[in-house]
């Protein structure tokens, strides 16, 4: 009786899915004088994201295809790209936020040299990140046994910045970073801010110091490209302004 | 949709061999409004640069200084007139934007509508501006 009555709904519960045409900006540095750019048809759902269409590609397509990803779900930061003209992260794009009526264009991000593909060289953007001290520097020692005290409110003074996943979509979207490589890049100021205003660290004045420079937090123009960019959703552009208040103040 | 997404192309897709430098960087009215800052500050200070070279012919020759600023009364100059006002115009509002942005956390958090009450008081000035000064242009 049960097994009858669930046969008698032969609905077909087929997903629709879309023929999505991907520009992709290719660079074999083997091969290539120029990036060009080659067009790919993907079968997608609605659902799936441009991560998705990238594997499909590489998977049945074209196996040369080069990208990075790790976690595939936003955390990790590998996979940032241009995608219709705009970094985003692969793995948080879904085909339904995009016009699927054109072309999907995807490239590297902007401003680090161009590797293969999709792939740029971050060392730039690491030695930037490196640069700031973006570790605990405390001078008090923690009772034994006991981790340092911190009030709510100290703890949400910096908690946006400590979302970060230096993915580097902010520090590519910077027009002053695309002209000025030395330039310290959204990136390295909001990992700075995370330890500037930490109630726990003592090191605030080095790292003023250091974003005190020619090419430190002067060198923002306010375009907000980083804030737009931000898979974090961390509000950069309030950061920076807020390292650069600090720095006149003289202290956080 | 929401706002994060990646949004759509709003320009036709080109054949893509024609863009061999990439797509344009698709920022938002912070991006704009800095590109707009950065062209009327570069014409303004050639402006300004012209202006006070003509301004120092007095000094060498009265006849020539008139002779200079006779040719500013044509219409074409008038126009030019038009352009120069609405440069400094936005200029000024937009640097004052920008001064807000840097100060005010809520300014920071609100600069896409302070980019558009920018582009109103812009509107708002030029009205005021535009249609006495054709008139004084063309009428003399």
């Amino acid at each position: 009786m049960s097994t009858a009555a669930l046969e008698v709904k032969p609905v077909d519960t087929a997903i629709q899915s879309f023929t999505v045409t991907f520009l992709i900006r290719r660079f074999d540095p083997d091969i290539d004088t120029e990036p060009r750019w080659q067009d790919f048809d993907v079968e997608m759902y609605a659902t799936d994201r441009v991560l998705d269409a990238l594997h499909k590609i590489k998977w049945e397509q074209d196996g040369s295809l080069t990208f990075r990803r790790s976690c595939a779900h936003g955390i990790c930061g590998s996979d940032a790209m241009r995608i219709n003209g705009r970094n985003r992260l692969a793995c948080k794009t879904l085909i339904k936020d995009l016009d699927i009526s054109k072309p999907i264009y995807v490239e590297a991000i902007k401003g680090l040299p161009l590797e293969k593909d999709l792939i740029v060289d971050m060392e730039p953007f690491f030695a930037s990140f490196r640069d700031v001290q973006p570790f605990l520097i405390a001078n008090s020692k923690a009772e034994p046994g006991k981790e340092r005290v911190q009030s709510v409110a100290e703890r949400e003074r910096f908690d946006d910045t400590t979302k970060c996943i230096l993915c580097a979509a902010c520090t590519s979207s910077c027009p002053v970073f695309w002209t000025d490589g030395q330039y310290f890049g959204p990136a390295a100021i909001v990992n700075a801010h995370r330890f500037i205003f930490d109630s726990r660290d003592d090191a605030a004045s080095v790292r003023l110091d250091i974003l005190n420079d020619k090419e430190g937090v002067w060198r923002c123009r306010t375009t907000f490209n980083c804030t737009e960019a931000c898979p974090r959703g961390i509000e950069v552009t309030k950061a920076i302004a807020e390292v650069k208040q600090a720095i006149m103040r003289g202290k956080p | 949709m929401p706002d994060t997404s990646a949004g759509t192309l709003t320009a036709p897709a080109k054949p893509a061999r024609q863009k061999p430098g990439g797509t344009l960087y698709r920022g938002r009215e912070g991006m704009w409004s800095w590109v707009l800052h950065r062209i009327t500050g570069v014409a303004i200070f050639f402006f300004l640069l012209v202006h006070i070279l003509d301004t120092a012919l007095v000094r060498v020759s009265p006849e020539a200084y008139n002779a200079v600023i006779g040719t500013y009364q044509t219409p074409i100059m008038g126009l030019g007139e038009v352009a120069l006002v609405g440069a400094i115009v936005f200029h000024a509002f937009n640097g004052l934007r920008i001064i807000l942005v840097d100060f005010w956390a809520w300014a920071t958090r609100h600069q896409k509508v302070l980019f558009y009450v920018v582009v109103g008081l812009w509107v708002v000035t030029m009205i005021a501006f535009v249609p006495r000064h054709l008139m004084n242009v063309f009428s003399h």
